[in-house]
């Protein structure tokens, strides 16, 4: 990032309604949020040359990109669909700003859109071919033996994840968009049921339907219009890549060396930072993603939660619209639209005060991958 | 073991059992004699599961086949309650683990009707139980239950 010619910023977003949408394809999902970014952005769809997606997790379509410039009736420069699982959404901004840098497009949108809730979601619990017969099925019970391990290795208790959980539903709760916003005790945690001990219900996100996106384009461009830019200050990542019960250390991620990198690409450390938006697929990710970036030291993620320092108003909000686990389990693009709002002050009353720069989190299979990038508004829009 | 009886509560695996390939049929005619088979690099001797034409350590291409005790540890273990499979409903809640292989190699493996509550750093050892006439699975149970 440091040797780019020109600043970058994401210049509009959108979504579209979280939950339940019986009728709204795919394709829908994705449209519809990309024209809802582009009239932030004060833009149409002919100021695209460029359209970038992560495919839906359900179904997994080929020539995805294309098939969305298709329902947007354009002939884009530039198409292209990642798969970096739920790290996708910010390594599509690390193409889009490369294919600005040479030249190829000047105005990039960026979606994601699936309905797994109301159409298709076999594939979250399929099989995993020989590992079959071992009994691990679903997402839940593999970031359960990362939980497990943590646990045994710090001392990380049911009481601190039930309180990522009430973090971010508390956050949730002042949040009209969010699935799911009434507020639940410690004790409401412990009584949920078991889906894989050590998760409970409560540690688990929900599977929802729903799009969201943003527009990239460069600061130059961005100053044409009425918009209010958001500036990419740095973007790291890091893969652990391998199946998750291999790995040399299982209750750590790739957030350390994507941190890292996004912080020197920025010239910022973890101090400057006002809020995170962390990928929070299960109560174990955000905590372990805290103690990875440096910002606890590695095993307190656990009681940091705990002493609700992570709440807006706290040291360090985190997922300041609920998060995958309470505003939709959507995988990780809702968290840079959210960014993005509270950057530009438009948090309503979940606005955190003064907040000049953010942390969005993504990472994606069991910790498989890891993207990081750090948003900042130049202390302009406050 | 290969002349025991096939026990009903496990015929329901059958469904989960992967499709044969030429990698992984040596593995399963093994598991069905009632052996564990692992593969070792003969260039950098480290043992390897599963099985693949090459080493994931050194990439060479001279692979055998070599008889393991199977022994080892609990890395971690989960205890899932959601049916997630019919095959699995009977044990609810049943234990999964990853097992650390004193051979190197790092496992999934199903730990059923267990009697006691398994610890991560519990020694462990293999399980074979037969699930059609030509199919068995592996499982672990403690060594000292």
């Amino acid at each position: 990032m440091k040797s780019l010619k020109q600043k970058y910023c994401i210049i509009g977003v959108g979504n579209t309604a979280y939950g339940k949408n019986p009728g709204i394809s795919q394709i829908a999902h994705n449209v519809l949020a990309i024209r809802s970014a582009l009239e932030d952005a004060g833009l149409t769809a002919q100021d695209l040359d460029g359209v970038l997606t992560k495919a839906p997790t359900s179904t997994f379509p080929m020539l995805w990109g294309p098939k969305i410039a298709e329902a947007l009736r354009i002939q884009p420069k530039v198409t292209a669909t990642l798969d970096q699982a739920g790290a996708s959404n910010i390594g599509l901004i690390q193409y889009a700003i490369s294919a600005i840098e040479l030249g190829q497009a000047e105005v990039i949108a960026i979606s994601y859109g699936d309905n797994p809730r109301t159409g298709t979601r076999a594939s979250y619990a399929r099989p995993r071919g020989d590992d079959a017969l071992a009994g691990l099925f679903g997402a839940p019970s593999s970031y359960a033996m990362v939980a497990k391990r943590h646990m045994h290795e710090y001392g990380t208790t049911n009481e601190q994840l039930a309180n990522v959980a009430i973090a971010h539903r508390t956050h949730a709760s002042m949040n009209p968009g969010a699935q799911f916003q009434e507020l639940f005790t410690v004790d409401d945690y412990m009584s949920s049921r078991w889906v894989a001990e050590p998760f409970r219900l409560l540690d688990c996100c929900p599977v929802s339907d729903g799009g969201a996106a943003y527009i990239i384009t460069t600061e130059e461009k961005a100053k044409e219009l009425k918009t209010l830019p958001v500036y990419i200050e740095g973007i790291g990542q890091a893969h652990p890549s391998w199946d998750f019960y291999r790995r040399p250390e299982l209750a750590t991620s790739g957030a350390k060396i994507a941190g890292k990198m996004a912080f020197e690409s920025a010239g910022l450390q973890p101090a400057d930072v006002d809020f995170c938006e962390i990928y929070d697929c299960f109560t174990i990710v955000p905590l372990i993603s805290l103690e990875e970036y440096g910002f606890v030291e590695k095993g307190e993620g656990g009681s940091f939660y705990e002493e609700q320092r992570t709440h807006i108003g706290g040291e360090l909000p985190c997922n300041t619209s609920g998060g995958l686990l309470s505003e939709t389990g959507m995988p990780g693009t809702q968290l840079v639209v959210e960014a993005v709002r509270q950057l530009r002050g438009q948090g309503q009353n979940r606005q955190v005060k003064g907040a000049e720069v953010g942390l969005v989190s993504q990472q994606g299979g069991i910790m498989t991958t890891h993207a990081t990038m750090l948003l900042s508004n130049q202390g302009v829009h406050q | 073991m290969s002349d025991r009886p096939v026990a009903d509560k496990f015929a329901a695996f059958e469904e989960l059992i992967p499709p044969l390939t030429d990698l992984n049929t040596p593995y399963r005619e093994a598991l069905s004699r009632g052996e564990l088979i692992l593969q070792q690099c003969q260039s950098c001797f480290s043992h390897q599961y599963p099985f693949e034409s090459f080493c994931y350590e050194c990439g060479s291409t001279e692979l055998e086949n070599k008889i393991s005790l199977g022994q080892g540890f609990v890395y971690s273990f989960v205890k899932v309650h959601q049916p997630y499979h019919s095959a699995f409903k009977p044990f609810i809640p049943y234990t999964v683990a990853t097992i650390q292989l004193d051979d190197g190699p790092r496992l999934l493996s199903a730990m059923l009707d267990l009697t006691t509550d398994v610890k991560i750093g519990d020694r462990v050892k293999p399980r074979i139980e037969r699930i059609t006439a030509s199919e068995s699975m592996l499982m672990y149970e403690l060594e000292r239950p």
